[in-house]
């Protein structure tokens, strides 16, 4: 066979080989890294695949990129942890139907010698501005997320302006962000879930939790038929609707207790 | 150290034990990646092969244009393909987006240009006189363009090698375009960043060495036919 008939039949069996698509159109789930990392979805999303007969396309991305992709109708329904930003969005009427799924919290970690002394204080506004007064280097996500949100809005409280050559910024996602923080030594702001994953392989320690402020709640939004006709309104709802339903409500509850010994997310108030 | 020997013993296991998941998503990125590579063979080839022999205005830019192009980053790649692909891009009612066919095409532009630039190279360094010599053999145009063809066999093959390792490596164009959905849409290097994401270092580095066996073994058979001795 010579050499260019080997390469169409290589080819042809490639694509013949290609899967057959979409069945029930799909849904496109725009949701954190923190979602997917700490491995929350992969029991959630085939669970609700086999139930409502949709296939799930998760893209786990930022905060602000999930509903940036939600408000212009590239997503159907977007998971997400930043009230204020969602608020925002809100307001502008891409996005509907907002309700609150889960919660955990926020936790300060930093490196176990703790040089800024934030150790013991109750208010993380207080610790962040110690940290600020030290130049003690922290590590901020910087991209937007529901994370870097509410560390923007812990500086805006202790009234410090996060700039200089002690606040650095990483522009990558929550692992690899506490994954350099390890090694510079550096404080920064992690959801528990993620820090709990990481905490074997890093040296960082969480120096201040259990302030309310710290709250990290879960919002399911999804995005309007009205504005984009071309949106899987129906799947996006059968998800959200799944999120909030008594089987997914109780598999959350009981995520990663197993492994981590404590739950990773929590439901109902608080 | 420790860690890489942990993700070595990782592999090994994962592969002996053909752990399903690991195998569809090697297999993707086999698939996608020799998908793109050949549609653009198909394309590179006859370009490159008419840039080099033609002669008209403007040619210098475009030659230029052509090895501009070998070095696109993929992640731009992945950025313009994914605004096209939209929902509310041009070509947002083909429903492409996050499935491995956006993938072929966004690999495909990323191919397309090395391979036709290695193949502008290897025809153009053919003699002219030799396809003269050609031509006053009473040899057809068809018939010498196979000859020509024949001639760059070598570098040729290293132009389908330098494509495919271009684009089963890339990692920025895969996600944008694919968005790494499992089961659907995961490859090899997309899952690799993820599991770093995730902090399960070991897994990285057994499917980083999945990849690079793969490649190793996709050069090696092509190697084989561009070494061998022609009957």
């Amino acid at each position: 066979m010579s050499i260019g008939g080997l390469i169409a039949a290589v080819l042809l069996s490639l694509l013949a080989a290609a899967p057959a698509e979409a069945q029930r159109s799909p849904v496109i789930l725009a949701t954190t890294t923190s979602t997917q990392d700490s491995g929350l979805l992969d029991v959630l999303v085939p669970l609700f695949e086999t139930k409502s007969g949709y296939t799930v396309k998760t893209i786990a991305v930022g905060t602000g990129q999930a509903l940036t992709l939600g408000d212009r109708g590239e997503a159907d329904v977007v998971l997400v942890h930043a009230p204020d930003l969602e608020l925002q969005f809100l307001a502008k009427g891409n996005l509907i139907n907002r309700r609150r799924v889960m919660h955990n919290d926020f936790v300060l970690v930093g490196p176990p010698a703790d040089p800024a002394g934030v150790k013991g204080k109750k208010n993380a506004a207080d610790a962040l501005r110690r940290v600020a007064e030290r130049g003690a280097v922290f590590l901020s996500r910087g991209d937007q997320s529901g994370t870097h949100t509410k560390e923007k809005s812990l500086w805006k409280a202790a009234g410090i302006a996060a700039k200089g050559p002690w606040y650095i910024e990483s522009g990558q996602g929550m692992g690899a962000t506490l994954t350099i923080a390890s090694e510079k030594g550096a404080y920064t702001l992690a959801d528990r879930a993620t820090h709990l994953a990481f905490k074997r392989r890093i040296q960082l320690m969480v120096l201040l939790e259990g302030d309310p402020a710290l709250l990290n709640i879960y919002h399911v939004l999804e995005v309007s038929q009205a504005r984009h006709p071309r949106v899987n309104a129906a799947g996006g709802k059968a998800f959200a609707d799944f999120m909030l339903s008594a089987e997914a409500q109780q598999m959350i509850k009981t995520f990663g207790v197993e492994k981590y010994g404590e739950p990773l997310f929590f439901v109902g108030g608080g | 150290m420790e860690l890489i020997w942990e993700g070595i013993k990782q592999a090994v296991w994962l592969l002996l034990n053909g752990d399903p998941e690991v195998l569809g998503i090697t297999w993707l990125s086999l698939r996608v990646s020799a998908v793109a590579t050949g549609v653009s063979l198909l394309v590179g080839i006859p370009l490159g092969t008419l840039i080099a022999l033609a002669r008209f205005p403007g040619r210098g830019l475009v030659v230029s244009l052509v090895n501009t192009g070998m070095g696109l980053p993929p992640v731009v790649v992945g950025l313009f393909v994914s605004i096209f692909l939209w929902r509310s891009g041009p070509l947002g009612l083909l429903e492409l987006l996050y499935t491995p066919t956006a993938i072929v095409i966004a690999q495909f532009v990323i191919a397309a240009p090395i391979v036709t630039g290695l193949t502008l190279a290897a025809v153009q360094q053919i003699p002219p006189r030799f396809r003269l010599q050609i031509l006053a053999l009473g040899a057809s145009r068809v018939q010498l363009l196979w000859v020509l063809l024949r001639e760059a066999r070598l570098p040729l093959l290293a132009a389908v090698m330098a494509g495919f390792g271009g684009v089963i490596s890339e990692v920025g164009a895969s996600m944008m375009v694919g968005g790494n959905i499992r089961g659907q849409t995961r490859v090899l290097t997309t899952a690799t960043v993820l599991e770093t994401g995730k902090g399960n270092f070991d897994v990285a580095i057994a499917l980083s060495l999945l990849l690079l066996l793969i490649t190793f073994l996709v050069n090696w058979a092509l190697t084989w036919i561009q070494q061998r001795r022609r009957v």
